[in-house]
């Protein structure tokens, strides 16, 4: 009888533990402090203004977002990053205008950071024709060729190995392109990433797995649903790769691991999967205001909020207080500017409706 | 001329192409080393090298991403899913294809995925399933499965040139099928049905495996003195309609064979077509022929029982004619 042993002592279980699925009375998951020895990196100020300037525009254009939904002027979901602003903007630093991004339905942020324009990005949201898509995709699809921005994929776990594609692509081409693929804890548990981890692997591929872990896969704490404390970096050594686990809200962390795996990708050494730990501020969705956490949890979390802290860095590192809140005055004026091209573009109009099936332009499946 | 199989003229059509174009890349599982399972892809790897023809692991989400990621940043794909069965473990990529509706027109997908299709080699309900009207169902993809070994490399050569995702049925059991094909490069057109035989009191229309048995029932029927029209339908997505209608309206009955389960057919579709857009040409009800709607058994006694014969295609012609 020895192989029937019990479970150990800390295993809940689900028939006997009414409080397994209180989330919102769990213990908190607090962040780590921030790292004082960040401020010494080598990052050019330049870089670092750059920086915060884009974590800037995210934050002021995701604000906007909240504010056209609450205007009930945004007709879909929504799935905003506020909080999560560092992993898009320290990744989209450290990438070339020829590199491609794949991203979730959670895409509004690795969007704009390539450099679509926030007056697109926000009348797609509001399904205007002078949206990124014309309105035909909406919050979740958002993509931009021409930035590199190569889609929005609102099904988890495929873009995984549609990022794998493009990056074959590159290696076949004889390009030394990138592929940079984002996606939250909560993929770490879909079959799609496991397979596109162990072809990234076997065939070196250029591609690089960002994890943004922000505790929570939609509405239930991730911790109580992977088998690993680390939900991508634990799966990691399953695929040869380095466990890498940074402090995601901070800017410059986030852009010098961008860096080295970028880097690494381009010179043919194959594919890093980092876990860029973070919170988002809000709920999953538009719909959600996000109970089930933890009061202390949230508050532990805001006071870690990555642009407060950037802002904080740079006077630290002699950068005039007077530049920074030109910087955010002048994003303030372009989000503005933004909202008015939004709410001025018209919605699509019937001819839109039945072009772009296919190549030919047009939608007809029969003669 | 020279004769190829079914199975010889898939590796012949690939071969064409990635002739052609030295961009042209393959993927799949067995298909570099082992030269596919159903032997579709012999001497590839010997002519193309390892770089274009490549071996994956069993992943099937991995395959189709990898040919989409690759066709939308430049590179076209010709991918190998094993069985066509296994499209349901990666069928979310396949419906993602629709990228280029959903980015109004931003990005294009020109990846042909090649798969085995339908019954007959008594695999059971796991290995055996006629499911081109799955992909049927999903605006953007185009669907083709050719009957003959010179439709299928004149239709494949069609869809590795088409900038569209296109799925490529091959038929498991027409694999050892022969037949004389063009030396010289051939190139087909999608959404162009065949009248493989002609005739003047019934059409008959059907695909892959299901034509040749419409063609044995055509004969038969001759001999008891009736005139069916057969057409290949050949490409699903784009639909040629007015072949279809074209029939009809000589005709004047219409049979659709499908080895499809019954419901959601694509027969349904064409009777839906026809009876809309040419009621008063009919002199009779439209009548589908199919599998029933089980799940397919795997004993050759009742696999031979579900999936239709030319015994039940003249059988149900010379019973609604009567």
């Amino acid at each position: 009888m020895d192989e029937f042993q019990s479970p150990p002592g800390d295993v809940k279980d689900p028939f006997t533990d009414p409080g397994l699925y209180d989330y919102a009375n769990r213990e908190p998951r607090l962040p780590d402090p921030v790292d004082g020895s960040v401020d010494e990196l080598d990052i050019p100020t330049d870089t670092r203004i750059d920086l915060y300037e884009m974590q800037q525009v995210l934050r002021q254009v995701e604000k906007r977002a909240y504010d056209l939904f609450m205007q009930n002027l945004v007709k879909g979901t929504s799935h905003l990053s506020l909080g999560m602003e560092a992993v898009a903007a320290g990744f989209a630093k450290a990438m070339r205008p020829d590199d491609y991004t794949f991203a979730t339905y959670r895409g509004h942020a690795h969007t704009l950071a390539r450099g679509a324009p926030p007056g697109e990005v926000l009348a797609e949201l509001l399904g205007r024709e002078n949206g990124l898509l014309a309105g035909k995709g909406g919050s979740m699809h958002l993509t931009s060729v021409e930035h590199g921005m190569m889609g929005s994929y609102a099904i988890i776990g495929a873009h995984l190995c549609i990022a794998n594609g493009a990056a074959w692509s590159a290696q076949l081409r004889g390009t030394d392109q990138v592929a940079v693929c984002f996606f939250g804890d909560g993929t770490t548990n879909i079959g799609a990433f496991h397979e596109a981890l162990n072809l990234a692997a076997v065939w070196d591929l250029p591609v690089v797995f960002v994890c943004e872990n922000n505790l929570y896969m939609e509405y239930t704490p991730s911790d109580l649903v992977a088998a690993v404390p680390h939900p991508a970096a634990g799966r990691a050594p399953a695929y040869g790769l380095d466990e890498i686990v940074i402090d995601g809200n901070d800017a410059d962390v986030v852009y010098v691991t961008a860096q080295d795996a970028i880097d690494k990708a381009r010179r043919g050494d194959g594919p890093s999967l980092v876990e860029a730990v973070t919170y988002r501020q809000g709920g999953h969705s538009r719909a959600d205001p996000g109970k089930y956490r933890p009061a202390d949890e949230v508050e532990a979390w805001l006071a870690r909020d990555p642009i407060p802290m950037y802002h904080q860095r740079l006077l630290r590192l002699g950068v005039d207080e007077g530049r920074l809140s030109g910087i955010s005055q002048d994003v303030a004026r372009r989000v503005a500017e933004a909202t008015e091209f939004a709410k001025g573009g018209q919605p699509p109009g019937e001819d839109l409706l039945m072009t772009d099936v296919w190549a030919d332009g047009g939608a007809a499946w029969r003669n | 001329m020279a004769e190829l199989t079914y199975r010889q003229a898939v590796a012949h059509g690939i071969a064409q192409e990635m002739r052609r174009d030295p961009d042209l890349v393959m993927l799949g599982e067995d298909i570099a080393g082992a030269g596919g399972v159903f032997k579709t892809t012999v001497g590839l790897l010997e002519e193309f090298g390892p770089r274009r023809v490549r071996d994956t692991p069993i992943s099937e989400q991995a395959i189709l991403g990898a040919a989409m990621g690759a066709a939308m940043t430049g590179v076209p794909v010709i991918a190998e899913i094993m069985f066509s069965d296994f499209l349901a473990v990666c069928f979310d990529i396949l419906a993602n294809a629709k990228s280029r509706y959903m980015t109004a027109g931003q990005v294009s997908v020109p990846m042909v995925v090649r798969t085995a299709n339908g019954g007959g080699s008594r695999f059971g309900a796991q290995h055996s399933q006629s499911v081109e009207n799955w992909c049927m169902m999903i605006p953007g993809l185009k669907v083709v499965a050719p009957s003959t070994p010179g439709d299928v490399v004149g239709l494949l050569a069609a869809a590795v040139r088409d900038p569209d995702p296109v799925v490529f049925f091959e038929h498991k059991s027409l694999m050892a099928t022969k037949e004389d094909v063009e030396e010289a490069e051939i190139l087909d057109e999608l959404g162009k049905a065949r009248i493989v035989r002609e005739g003047t009191d019934c059409t008959i229309v059907a695909l892959a495996l299901m034509v040749p048995r419409a063609l044995e029932a055509a004969e038969r029927l001759a001999s008891d003195g009736i005139s069916a029209e057969v057409i290949d339908v050949r490409t699903l997505v784009p639909l040629d309609t007015e072949t279809i209608l074209g029939s009809v309206a000589k005709t004047s009955r219409l049979f659709t064979v499908e080895e499809n389960p019954r419901l959601c057919g694509w027969g349904a579709e064409i009777t839906s077509i026809v009876s809309e857009e040419a009621f008063w040409d009919l002199d009779g009800p439209i009548v589908r022929i199919t599998t029933p709607h089980i799940p397919l058994p795997a004993a050759d006694a009742l696999e031979d029982m579900a999936i239709p014969s030319a015994d039940r295609v003249y059988e149900t012609v010379v019973a609604n004619l009567a």
